[in-house]
């Protein structure tokens, strides 16, 4: 048996047969892998409730034909508990798995960064060091930006010319100058472009000291972009709690 | 690929849960091979089913008649309602004859990833069951998993405001195993949800 083991986050869970599971999971170094986990949904399975979405797990994998196989699972970080319990963090969290199991591709390439990001973006969640809703923002546009979609939000997103601006267009990259701009740009208001600038630096004390009401706007400006880069819309993202 | 109808067959056993392909291909040539008679019996089966069975009035669950024969039973607490995904949840724990209430069957678990919020469950006929009626406890008996736990919480907060008891059903060791097996969340469970023994 060809064995590897690695670490991991559990993105999704699907049934397969009886008493089975396909696990998705970001790994730190195989980038994103589906495996089966047997006997799984049984009470008394050996797996518990380590392969749960949220679950933060050193896993050990056999190589199979299409799936792997998960052979053994032990836990590094239970963040599902604390997750759970909240229902704006159950609903922002879901949104991010969904989100790096859409931006990650199932090759076998390591994503290092879009794992640690995550794994960060599950701790402060689960901690509750921000808001909720402001933990999901800054994810998604970071994971975009690892994924080569990065926003501008500061110089024009066509020309370069140095900011601010005060045009947005998803489809052009972000904010724009006059000349760039195309016809029905939108206007955000400056404080939510300086919290969208924010967010994708991960400036939490700049994101925190900007007024909350700005904080929809800007949710709205970040899911506007996501949309754009994601072929599919994002299932979760509607209910999520704002 | 097979001819016309076998494919179709083979296509439509292949839509059901659980089902891929090759078991889709096995079952239809078992029923290619079997006796006549015996498809025929459940093809009737299959029909009446959708016919006959619905869903019941006031708590969803499965049901002959308008109402199930669990709301239709005088004997039932009225003011005790279990919350459970699935009718199939229903059967379990009637076979535990711990429960004498009257049960809420929701069709399913909150789970945003596959597009299911609250909106796609019964929640708003569990509301409008509480509002109207004599309830003073709700038992969450949602799967011990991580919608099934997101289901209870969401409705943990629905349910605050109303004055009603609201408690889960207990998670912990499964009987008759090694406590050195537990997984840390099974058992960090059963540390919550410990009960006094001395009283
Ligand atoms: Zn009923």
């Amino acid at each position: 048996m060809n064995l590897y083991r690695d670490e991991g986050i559990v993105l999704r869970t699907q049934k397969l047969g009886e008493a089975d599971r396909i696990i998705s999971l970001l790994t730190r170094s195989n980038g994103r892998v589906r495996a089966v986990a047997k006997g799984v949904r049984r009470t008394k399975s050996k797996f518990g409730g380590r392969l749960e979405p949220f679950m933060h797990v050193d896993v050990q994998f056999a190589r199979g034909r299409t799936l792997e196989v998960v052979t053994q699972v032990e836990s590094s970080s239970a963040f599902p508990q604390a997750i759970v319990g909240d229902y704006a963090r159950y609903t922002a969290g879901t949104a991010m798995l969904e989100t790096a199991e859409r931006l990650v591709a199932e090759e076998g390439e390591p994503a290092v960064q879009q794992f640690l990001l995550l794994l960060a973006a599950l701790r402060s969640l689960a901690t509750g060091a921000h808001e909720p809703t402001l933990v999901l923002d800054s994810f998604l546009l970071r994971s975009l930006a690892l994924a080569g979609y990065a926003p501008s939000f500061g110089d024009c997103a066509g020309c370069g010319a140095p900011g601010p601006h005060r045009a947005f267009s998803a489809g052009a990259g972000g904010m724009l100058c006059a000349v760039c701009r195309p016809a029905g740009s939108a206007t955000p208001a400056t404080e939510t472009v300086a919290l969208l600038g924010a967010l994708l630096a991960g400036d939490w004390s700049t994101a925190e000291a900007i007024d909350t009401r700005h904080r929809k706007a800007a949710s709205g400006f970040v899911a506007a972009y996501l949309q754009w880069h994601l072929e599919r819309g994002l299932r979760s993202l509607v209910h999520v709690e704002r | 690929m097979y001819e016309g109808i076998v494919q179709d067959l083979i296509d439509e056993l292949g839509r059901l849960p659980g089902i891929g392909p090759k078991s889709a291909q096995r079952i239809a040539f078992h029923l290619l091979n079997a006796d006549a008679v015996d498809v025929r019996r459940l093809a009737g089966v299959l029909v009446e089913v959708k016919a006959k069975v619905h869903f019941c009035a006031i708590c969803g669950n499965v049901a002959e008649e308008e109402q199930c024969r669990i709301c239709r039973d005088p004997r039932r607490d009225t003011t005790a309602i279990c919350v459970v995904e699935e009718p199939k949840d229903v059967v379990a724990i009637e076979r535990t004859r711990e429960f004498r209430g009257r049960y809420h069957v929701l069709g399913g678990a909150i789970s945003p990833i596959e597009g299911i919020g609250p909106d796609e469950l019964r929640v708003k006929e569990l509301m409008q069951r509480l509002a109207n009626g004599d309830i003073t406890e709700v038992i969450l008996a949602t799967d011990p998993n991580l919608e099934g736990e997101a289901t209870a919480t969401y409705l943990t907060r629905m349910l605050k405001p109303l004055n009603v008891r609201v408690t889960r059903l207990a998670s912990g060791l499964p009987v008759g195993g090694d406590l050195e097996y537990a997984d840390e969340i099974t058992l960090g469970r059963a540390f919550e949800g410990r009960r006094s023994v001395d009283d």
